[in-house]
Order: structure tokens, then sequence, then C-alpha cells
């Protein structure tokens, strides 16, 4: 049916894992009282009424990170087959992932010198 | 193909006995799929309820109060009281918000979280599906939250959400790459992504055979991303009630508020599980089971001797992870609030270099010892 062993189970899990948020919306929404609408709708800010809304620009400091993380994180995803032939491979692998990390280490050190790194 | 080696096979046995009151395969796999499926769901919200209780008893004795005592005996029905209720309270959307996105955040956020359970194994037989990718499927589904979390922060139109919601994602970020390179080296030594071979791995003299004692370096970086990526004090940033209010929770009521509870809970306890399953030899007993049996002069293969294994091997699964449970629990009490430069820092310019080397240093120990650092 599948051909990979194991899937079916996964797509199995994935509906069941699906059902219990649902579910547990459904009856909240057929147990708990009904809204009524007025000052409990307003948004939260301290017990003050609003002022403006939050989707608003800003500077958001953390997208410096975001494009480091997606340079390592290819970088792990590639590691992943090297790490389980392994024991197969041998010296030579081992010295062509030393030399893939080492001009991954050397992006890491220029994002650090260049401040993408830093906070503020 | 899943190979099986020995051990209670529930699955087989199951199947058989149906094939032998005249159904086919297929009719029987298909009678077998929902059962360990369920019963794990139900292990989990159970191991949630038992987490959500300790958690509030011993920060209780931590603070030398009682802590919860009237629903049920000393408390233990707290939590289930606690959920009861959330059922019952209403559901605000706020005006401003953007319902969809509203909704479907704190969904979002908990079916990655239920649906990684599916290679947590119990046994060496005893999980949802041994597939392939074992361990690497938990570190995708572990990429989905952070999605869900920036979603309900933003759908709130709340300045405290959208602030709580961008910390979560960038500190999720931030931790799952030292996560992943941690993996990795557990990965390298047991020659497989799947959690069964990395326990079998691991459970050749009992305890000696950890890879703890292997991969220190490894465990100690795997736990505090484990807990950062579960946004547990010291790390609990994004949620950090002195200055966020509740950070992305902020605007949340009723069921969806306690959907963001369960799934922080249930990652806990998944994390837990996991770093017992990688560092701690799984459903292991410190002595190896095949020597107390030959010990006893009993056969490993004899059928009340695999239920006592299985049932033993249960038993110390779920005992190792909830030591780590208290040790988190613990951890709460005991360490600051990291600020978020400090978080950062730690995760980039600490966890994730000492992360490579740890890596290259396991392959390098690999070549020249192969037979302690799995051929």
């Amino acid at each position: 049916m599948f051909a990979l062993s194991g899937y079916d189970a996964f797509l199995g899990f994935l509906l069941i894992s699906a059902a219990v948020p649902i579910l547990a919306l459904v009856a909240n929404k057929l147990l708990s009282p009904k809204s009524r609408a007025g000052e409990r709708q307003l948004t939260y800010e301290s017990g003050m009424e609003p002022i403006g809304g939050a989707w608003i620009q800003f500077n958001i400091r953390y997208y410096m990170f975001a494009l480091v993380f997606v340079i390592f994180d290819v970088e792990t995803v590639f590691l992943y087959p090297w790490a389980v032939a392994f024991h197969r491979l041998g010296l030579l692998a081992f010295i062509e992932a030393l030399i893939f990390i080492t001009i991954l280490v050397v992006a890491l050190a220029y994002a650090w010198r260049k401040g993408a790194l830093e906070w503020s | 193909m899943v190979t099986t080696t020995g051990g209670l096979d529930l699955q087989a046995s199951f199947e058989t006995t149906l094939e032998g009151i005249g159904l086919s395969p297929g009719m029987a796999h298909l009678l077998w799929l929902p059962l360990p499926m369920v019963l794990v769901l139900v292990a989990a919200v159970v191991g949630v309820l038992v987490n959500v209780w300790l958690e509030r008893k011993i920060s209780a004795a931590v603070q030398q109060r009682i802590g919860p005592e009237y629903a049920g005996a000393l408390g233990i029905l707290q939590p289930m009281a606690d959920g009861l209720k959330l059922v019952f309270k209403e559901d605000i959307i706020p005006a401003r918000a953007d319902g969809l996105l509203f909704t479907l955040g704190p969904v979002l956020v908990l079916i990655p979280v239920i649906l990684s359970w599916l290679v947590v194994p119990f046994g060496q037989n005893l999980l949802i599906s041994n597939v392939g990718i074992g361990i690497f499927l938990w570190i995708a589904l572990s990429s989905i939250q952070p999605i869900g979390l920036l979603m309900s922060g933003y759908a709130s139109n709340n300045k405290y959400s959208l602030l709580g919601g961008l910390r979560a994602a960038a500190q999720s970020i931030s931790y799952e790459i030292p996560l992943a390179l941690a993996v990795l080296a557990v990965v390298m030594m047991s020659n497989s992504l799947s959690t069964v071979d990395i326990v079998n791995q691991q459970n050749g003299a009992g305890i000696f055979s950890w890879n703890i004692w292997r991969q220190p370096v490894g465990f100690v970086i795997f736990w505090i991303c484990a807990l950062a990526e579960c946004e547990r004090l010291p790390f609990d940033l994004p949620e950090a009630e002195e200055e966020l209010v509740a950070g992305y929770q902020t605007e949340y009521a009723g069921m969806k508020f306690a959907l963001f509870y369960l799934g922080s809970y249930i990652n806990l306890v998944l994390s837990a599980l996991l770093v017992s399953v990688l560092y701690l030899g799984g459903w292991g007993f410190p002595l190896p089971i095949e020597w107390l049996a030959g010990w006893l002069g009993q056969s490993v293969d004899a059928a009340p001797v695999q239920v006592i294994a299985a049932s033993v091997g249960i038993v110390m699964t779920v005992l190792k992870a909830y030591l780590l449970v208290f040790l988190a629990i613990l951890l709460r009490w005991s360490v600051p609030r990291v600020r978020i430069d400090q978080l950062l820092n730690l995760g980039w310019k600490f966890l994730l270099p000492i992360g490579l080397v740890n890596l290259l240093v396991t392959a390098g120990l690999k070549l020249a010892f192969p037979g302690a650092f799995g051929g």
C-alpha cells in the first residue's frame, strides 16, 4: 500500500493528532457560555484603552539571525546522510566533512565579525 | 523493512491472531494501526497531567508551600480539574484580531508536538512506527511549532503578543541548530536515524554503554537546547510574565489557551523522553536484561520473561524521563531568566561552535576507535 514501510502509521497518527485540537475546540464551542460583545473584546494593554494596533512597521532585529539560521540549517541537513553512512566511508569522508564544516565556520566567523550576531 | 530482533512484538501476535480467525493480512493491519496511536495519545495526556501535578507540588515544596491538596488525595486531580474548567470557559476572540490565524495558531503548535510521539520507543517493538528517518522526523516537526507561535502572536494584534511571538520564533531557530548537531553526533555513533537502533546501540553493557558517557558534551548541549525549545525557565523569554504579560498567549482564553498549555507540557515530556532515548539508554535497565535472565536461568525468548522485560523497559523509559522532568522543574526555581541578547549569544556563539567541535571529535574518535563508537 505504501512504498516506504511505517509511513501508513504516520498518516494515521497525523489524522488522530489533528483530531485532538479540533475536538477540543468543538467541545469548548458547545459547552462554553456565549460571548457578549463589548469591553471584553478589546485588546489587552495593561488596562488602558489600546493605542493603535500591533500591525505596524518596526525594526525586527531577528532577521539577521533568521538568515544565518537558513545557512546552518541547510548545512545540518547535508550532514545527516554523511553521519548515517560514515561507518562505511572512512577517512576520506571525514576530511571532506572537515573541509565543508571549515568553510561554514569561516562564514560564521564572518557573520560574527560583521556584527550579524550582535543584539544592539 | 523494519527488522525485529527479539522482544515482545504485540503487532505480530495481534495480526497473526486476527489472520487465524480468517481476516485478510491487510484488514488485520488496518485494525491494529489505531491501537498503539490511541494508547500513546492517552499516555501522553496522562503524562502531562502527572507533569502538571509534579510541577505544582515540587514548586510548592521548593517555596515551602503545600500546593494543591483538595482535589483528590494530595491534590492529584487538580490538573484534571483545571483542564475541565478550561473546557467550560468562554472563548474570546479580540475584536481587532485575525480570527482565522488566531484559531489556527494553537492548533498548529499542538499537532506537531503530538505527532512527534510517533518515534518515541518504549521497547524494541513498543512504538507506533519504527520509520526509517526516526529522530529526524522529530527535528523536522519541531520546526513547524514556531510558525504557530508567530502566527498566534501576529494574529492577536496585541503588542505584547507580537513581541512574544517574534521572540519565540528567534529562540526556536537559534537553538534548533545546536540541537540538531548534538543529535547528529549520536546518529553517527548509531549509524542509523531510527530511535530503536539508537537505543539498541547503547544497550550492550547496561549503564556503562549509555551514550551519556561517550557524548557528555552532546548531552549538555541537547538538554540546554531542549529546555530552550520548550520555553522553560531560564529560557522562557517568549512569555516572560514580568515584561510581556504572557507573550503570545496574552489574548488567549478557554480551550485555545489550554491547547498552548497542553502543547508546552507534552513537549517537555517528549523532550525528556528523547533525552532518555538518545543519551540514557531508553528502555534499557542499568544491567542488561539478558544477563539477569541468564543469571536466573531463564531464556530471554520465553513468553513470561518477554512480558516482564517489556514492562521493565516501559517503567525504565518513564522513570528516566521523569527524572529529567524533575530536574527541569528544579532548574526552573534555581536559575534566573536570561536576557534576550544572552540567550542569542549562548545559542550562536557558544553552543553552535561547541556542537560542531563535538561532531568532528566524535567523527575522529569513531575513526580511531571504531569498536567503542559504534563501528
